[in-house]
């Protein structure tokens, strides 16, 4: 993380993503903005219609929408990715920046052995003869924990568990050593003891190949145990954004003390009653046109009606009017509150 | 709690097992191939208490809670409904017993008619099963949206027009419609955002105590089932792993397989030592189809000794309301 600090490796700038319907202009993405450093995980977390898959796909062109509109600037490298055409995009999609999905059937064909899938696309970013590549493959199997490799890469997807797809997309992925791989719920579908074991695969990605992830998910759990930093999006926008020790120890923004405390602690006492957060989160077109969250916070006064930009350090803001001081006592109340 | 267990169980399976029968294979297809989900389950549900199941995908948690309320017949084994063998009870004989039977689904949407009003379906249990008028049916419907926190007005609404949260809400009123005593709910929370997630594990309380209900919440969240149950049961390929008393069986588990599951959530907290301790299992969950020999989990289980390979272990109590299929348990 010290190297380099200066140039970031994705450099995000006042995102935006719309798309044309009946009723107009409707905006799913609203100005967001974040960087990834090389060799960190940025953890991505909102819950569903957030807007957290959607700006991750964007970078990349992964939006084939004929009615998107994308705006604002996506730097890679130095290199601006927002414009460039499919052709352009192409030879740094795959080998530079690796996706993985939620559902590994939505990135493996069922038609070909998955040996023959990893095999394409080494082949198709480096000249690398069958046998080589095939023997990468294998290579590549092995790394991430499939057990007789030199079998499973003749099998088909089918013939594999859910958790030995999601190792053979990650292998996949990892076929051209990407320098950033962005992992949308790459775990979601799984089960615990297998989320455990392919959680430890992101860690080991980060530690020997040294590259970055963008892990998107809506377990605070897996965040806390994955990343480095957190953006917490809310309704299309970024609500929160800090390093993990600070979104964890000192969160800003209510939504955020919101989801800490919707979740039931596995240790210690139980709460009689979780304090949820009443309501539910607007939809697209009736997000009203000051703070997304006012509608469902508990301290919401005046100001809320306007947009809250970004404010606080440089490693960590929120998007909140709360007055620092009313923010730490209301805080204090909550952590009361959960404790009673 | 404790009083509770000195009750009669409101159901009970005896030795509970769910064959199914798979596609033939071999020469001339002569052998069928045989699933077993459920695996010779012995299980109490006493009345006003929580039973939390968990296991993971596959483990037969579903299947053996379709089974508790006979939307499944039973392969083998008995079981007991407020003192009545129902195992193999016809539908029409099941009929009068419905009423005090209930399920809440995973997907609320699936089990909605998308074509009907919110009214309508809430109506359909009573219109089914009672011969109240329709003004006293409306009325019911009426007390019902309130209950699970609807408002009067979505009685004309269709199930499009609801979010997640609210449409199981839906489905919790439907189920609550006849005054069951028994609910066994099925993933309720798990297809839900944690801020509604939170919602519904609240209303589930809520109900519990104003309506006197007893549940079975199969869920594969164990924070969640923590936070709902009184005593929860692991499943593992089919049969129980473990099962007591909530707050024992998740501080000191007395199963491996049960440590393991624990051991492997994420902990929305700074600076837990748990990926540490972690104790990763290998490998996946066999196949049903091809259950290893001796103790389920030997495959997997880090503790695993010639014992276990040759002699599978019973479900064994071991005082505190507790009981454990290990041959070395750690409790």
């Amino acid at each position: 993380m010290t190297t380099d600090a200066a140039e970031p490796l994705l450099d995000v700038r006042d995102l935006c993503v719309s798309f044309h319907t009946e009723d107009g202009l409707i905006r799913a993405v609203d100005g967001v903005s974040f960087h990834v450093d090389p060799n960190e995980i940025v953890g991505i977390v909102g819950e569903s219609g957030s807007g957290k898959s959607l700006s991750v796909m964007s970078i990349v062109g992964l939006i084939s929408d004929p009615n998107v509109v994308i705006e604002g600037s996506v730097r890679y490298k130095g290199r601006e990715l927002i414009g460039l055409p499919q052709r352009a995009l192409r030879p740094l999609r795959g080998r530079d920046i690796a996706v993985i999905f939620q559902d590994p059937m939505t990135a493996l064909t069922p038609v070909y052995t998955v040996g023959w899938q990893i095999v394409e696309q080494v082949r198709a970013h480096e000249k690398l003869s069958r046998r080589a590549a095939r023997r990468r493959a294998v290579e590549l199997l092995d790394a991430v924990g499939i057990p007789q490799p030199d079998a499973a890469v003749d099998r088909y997807p089918h013939q594999l568990s859910g958790g030995m797809r999601q190792r053979a997309m990650i292998a996949m992925a990892l076929s051209c050593q990407p320098s950033l791989l962005i992992a949308d719920e790459p775990t979601t579908a799984l089960d615990v003891t297998v989320q455990a074991q392919i959680l430890e695969l992101i860690h080991r990605l980060k530690d020997e190949f040294g590259s970055s992830v963008i892990l998107i998910t809506h377990d605070m759990g897996v965040v806390a145990e994955t990343a480095d930093r957190v953006l917490v999006m809310y309704a299309g926008r970024v609500a929160e954004y800090g390093t993990t020790r600070e979104l964890f120890s000192e969160p800003l923004h209510p939504y955020t003390w919101g989801l800490h405390d919707s979740i039931p602690p596995l240790e210690g006492n139980r709460p009689t009653r979780l304090s949820s957060i009443p309501g539910s989160p607007p939809a697209l077109t009736e997000r009203p046109a000051g703070c997304a969250f006012a509608p469902r916070c508990t301290y919401r006064f005046e100001a809320c009606e306007q947009l809250p930009p970004l404010r606080g350090t440089r490693e960590h803001q929120a998007a909140c009017f709360l007055p620092p001081g009313r923010r730490r006592a209301a805080d204090r109340h909550q952590d009361q509150e959960t404790s009673a | 709690m404790s009083a509770a267990i000195a009750e009669m169980p409101l159901l009970e399976a005896r030795g509970l097992s769910k064959f199914f029968d798979g596609g033939r294979s071999g020469l001339l297809g002569q052998t069928r191939r045989r699933v077993t989900a459920v695996d010779g389950v012995w299980l109490q549900v006493y009345p006003g208490e929580t039973l939390g199941l968990v296991g993971e995908s596959g483990c037969g948690k579903s299947t053996l809670g379709r089974c508790l309320v006979r939307l499944q017949e039973p392969s083998e084994g008995e079981l007991w409904f407020e003192g009545n063998e129902i195992t193999h009870q016809s539908m029409r004989e099941l009929r009068p017993l419905r009423p005090r039977l209930q399920m809440v689904f995973q997907d609320p949407s699936a089990s909605l008619n998308p074509r009907r009003r919110v009214g309508e379906l809430i109506a359909e249990p009573l219109r089914v099963h009672t011969r109240q008028s329709r003004t006293e049916i409306a009325e019911r419907v009426g007390e019902l949206l309130r209950v699970v926190g609807l408002q009067p007005d979505h009685y004309y609404r269709f199930p499009h027009e609801f979010s997640g949260g609210q449409r199981q809400r839906i489905g919790i009123a439907r189920a609550l419609a006849l005054n069951p005593r028994l609910v066994v709910a099925d993933e309720p929370v798990s297809a839900l955002d944690v801020s509604i997630q939170a919602q519904i594990v609240n209303l589930f309380a809520d109900l519990q105590e104003q309506f006197g209900l007893t549940y079975v919440f199969i869920a594969h969240d164990l924070s969640v089932v923590r936070q709902v149950s009184t005593r929860t049961a692991v499943m593992y390929l089919g049969s129980i792993a473990e099962i007591g008393p909530t707050e024992e069986v998740y501080r000191e588990p007395a199963h491996p397989y049960t440590q393991a599951l624990i051991s492997a959530v994420p902990v929305p907290e700074l600076d837990s030592e748990r990926r540490e301790k972690r104790i990763l299992l290998k490998g996946d969950l066999p196949s049903p189809m091809n259950p290893p020999s001796g103790c389920r989990f030997q495959t997997r289980c880090p503790q695993a000794r010639e014992l276990c390979r040759e002699e599978r272990p019973q479900l064994k109590a071991f005082g505190g309301g507790r009981s454990v299929a290990c041959h070395f348990p750690l409790a």
